[in-house]
């Protein structure tokens, strides 16, 4: 895992970062939850393949109705 | 050219039921449903322009009456201890250990467009929407589908913008979950 991944964790989960994804996708987030998203999915490459996956889903999902 | 614009939106009624299917829980309604949307259609043919495809614009009219017969409903009482229960975190608590972190990493999905170009892949879409719970899966085809607004859904559900979140993040992990087993795992992308 990242050396970084306590500190990381100290600020806000992994677990927290896929609610914030989901989250981003129905709500404007604050700035504050922003950052902390953006700080994390810099130093996360665990979450920043989740919201990957995230945003493939979203696209699919756009597929799907057209 | 009458005949030509019925048969284009016959083709489109086996996609209509399932995605009113998906959002009312009720086979006959979802049939009454896509029946009004096709009738609406032809009659409002010179509303469509052609700018959009005819899928677009008939998901433009079936949400319309998706909303309708969901307002109809909702004067029953509604299952909401259903939509309560569809509203617990513990099945995506194993994926993460106690401190919050992923115990697994999530996989790489590669290029998008490679499933996206294909027609199994859509299938495999649909094979997961029908497995989420029935409450979770309407609210995710309300949200992603129709493209309703977060507080017009709180609204038509009567449920509250956290339970809202929780509902669509669960479809969002289960969908995830379901197209990592079945599609990315099962190399039948290659």
């Amino acid at each position: 895992m990242n050396p970084f991944h306590h500190l990381v964790g100290h600020f806000v989960s992994c677990r927290d970062v896929t609610h914030l994804v989901s989250q981003m996708q129905d709500r404007e987030l604050s700035t504050f939850e922003r950052w902390r998203l953006r700080w994390h999915l810099g130093v996360c490459k665990a979450c920043l393949a989740f919201e990957k996956q995230m945003r493939f889903l979203h696209e699919a999902m756009r597929r799907y109705r057209e | 050219m009458a005949d030509d614009f019925l048969k284009q939106l016959e083709t489109q009624r086996g996609y209509l039921l399932r995605v009113a299917r998906l959002q009312l829980r009720d086979q006959a309604l979802a049939e009454d449903v896509v029946q009004d949307t096709l009738v609406a259609a032809l009659g409002a043919q010179a509303g469509f322009t052609g700018k959009s495809s005819v899928k677009t614009w008939l998901t433009g009219i079936l949400k319309h009456k998706i909303v309708d017969a969901i307002r109809r409903k909702q004067r029953e009482p509604v299952a909401a201890s259903t939509l309560d229960d569809e509203a617990d975190l513990e099945d995506f608590e194993g994926l993460f250990s106690g401190r919050g972190a992923w115990q697994e990493s999530p996989a790489d999905w590669g290029d998008p467009e490679q499933a996206l170009n294909r027609r199994q892949f859509f299938d495999m879409m649909d094979f997961c929407l029908e497995k989420l719970p029935p409450n979770t899966a309407r609210v995710f085809m309300m949200r992603e589908v129709m493209e309703l607004e977060s507080d017009e859904i709180c609204k038509e559900l009567a449920i509250t913008a956290n339970n809202l979140w929780v509902i669509l993040y669960r479809a969002r992990m289960s969908l995830r979950e379901c197209l990592e087993l079945n599609w990315f795992a099962g190399g039948r992308q290659a």
